[in-house]
């Protein structure tokens, strides 16, 4: 399938995936996400049981201290 | 040259007039927070209102838009008197209080765009879910990587949805990299110029 992550075009060999699926392919380990799928928050405990679908926009927002 | 002054001065003029009529929401008055909100009142923005819980310490004097004089004050305190003696027009609403997403809704409602300036990634965690349930229209300016010094060029914003991200987005506090005034005032004074950008073309 091919979804817009974090503005991007990506494609991925996968037909059905979840959030947590995107997360480990993209090897994104980071403690502090926030993730959106086309605008709507999806939460942690989400993250294994929401499928994204072709030609979704993915956000994931990787958070870091500092200010 | 005196067409090119009467220019820049009606142009200044519509600029403090449409920022006049703007609110702007600042949660957290440290370093990020203290320095946009000073550069947004500088230019003549109507109406300020910061959330913060802390006060003023001497560590803080290193990067945050306070004096020595006023360490020990509450740090809304201290940024809402600074930024009277900068131009006492400008409204501005504290609120002493450690923010949570109710408090969050609350207070921030009504604001044309609200900035996110927290320390903590666990407080920028919560106020982008926050906005993303309550606020989905509203712009949150955020503020990620600012850690360290040098590498001036990395500093960058980029644009999802409505959040406008200003920062490295990888340059986390340590004990190598602390927080210093140079470079987090560019990424305060980056969320203060990207918040105007979207209030002027609004």
């Amino acid at each position: 399938m091919n979804i817009t992550l974090n503005n991007n075009l990506e494609s991925f060999d996968e037909a059905r995936m979840t959030v947590l699926d995107l997360l480990r392919i993209k090897n994104f380990t980071f403690k502090m996400l926030v993730v959106k799928i086309n605008g709507n928050l999806v939460r942690k405990e989400d993250y294994d049981s929401t499928f994204i679908s072709d030609s979704d926009h993915v956000t994931v927002l990787h958070l870091i201290s500092g200010g | 040259m005196f067409r090119k002054a009467q220019y820049q001065a009606i142009l200044e003029e519509t600029i403090r007039n449409t920022l006049k009529a703007k609110c702007v929401g600042i949660a957290g008055a440290g370093g990020l927070g203290s320095n946009c909100a000073v550069a947004l009142a500088r230019i003549g923005i109507g109406k300020l209102i910061i959330a913060d819980f802390d006060v003023v310490s001497v560590g803080n004097l290193n990067r945050q838009y306070y004096f020595l004089d006023q360490v020990g004050m509450y740090k809304v305190d201290a940024l809402k008197e600074n930024i009277r003696r900068i131009d006492p027009a400008v409204l501005v609403e504290v609120h002493n209080i450690r923010l949570d997403p109710d408090a969050m809704v609350r207070i921030f409602v009504a604001c044309d765009v609200l900035v996110e300036a927290f320390d903590l990634a666990e407080m920028k965690q919560m106020i982008a879910e926050t906005a993303a349930i309550h606020f989905p229209g509203k712009p949150l300016v955020m503020g990620l990587g600012m850690a360290g010094w040098g590498n001036s060029n990395d500093m960058r914003v980029t644009y999802q949805e409505n959040l406008i991200i200003c920062g490295d987005g990888i340059s986390e506090i340590s004990n190598d990299m602390p927080p210093l005034a140079p470079r987090v005032g560019i990424c305060a004074n980056m969320q203060a110029n990207e918040t105007i950008n979207y209030l002027l073309i609004e």
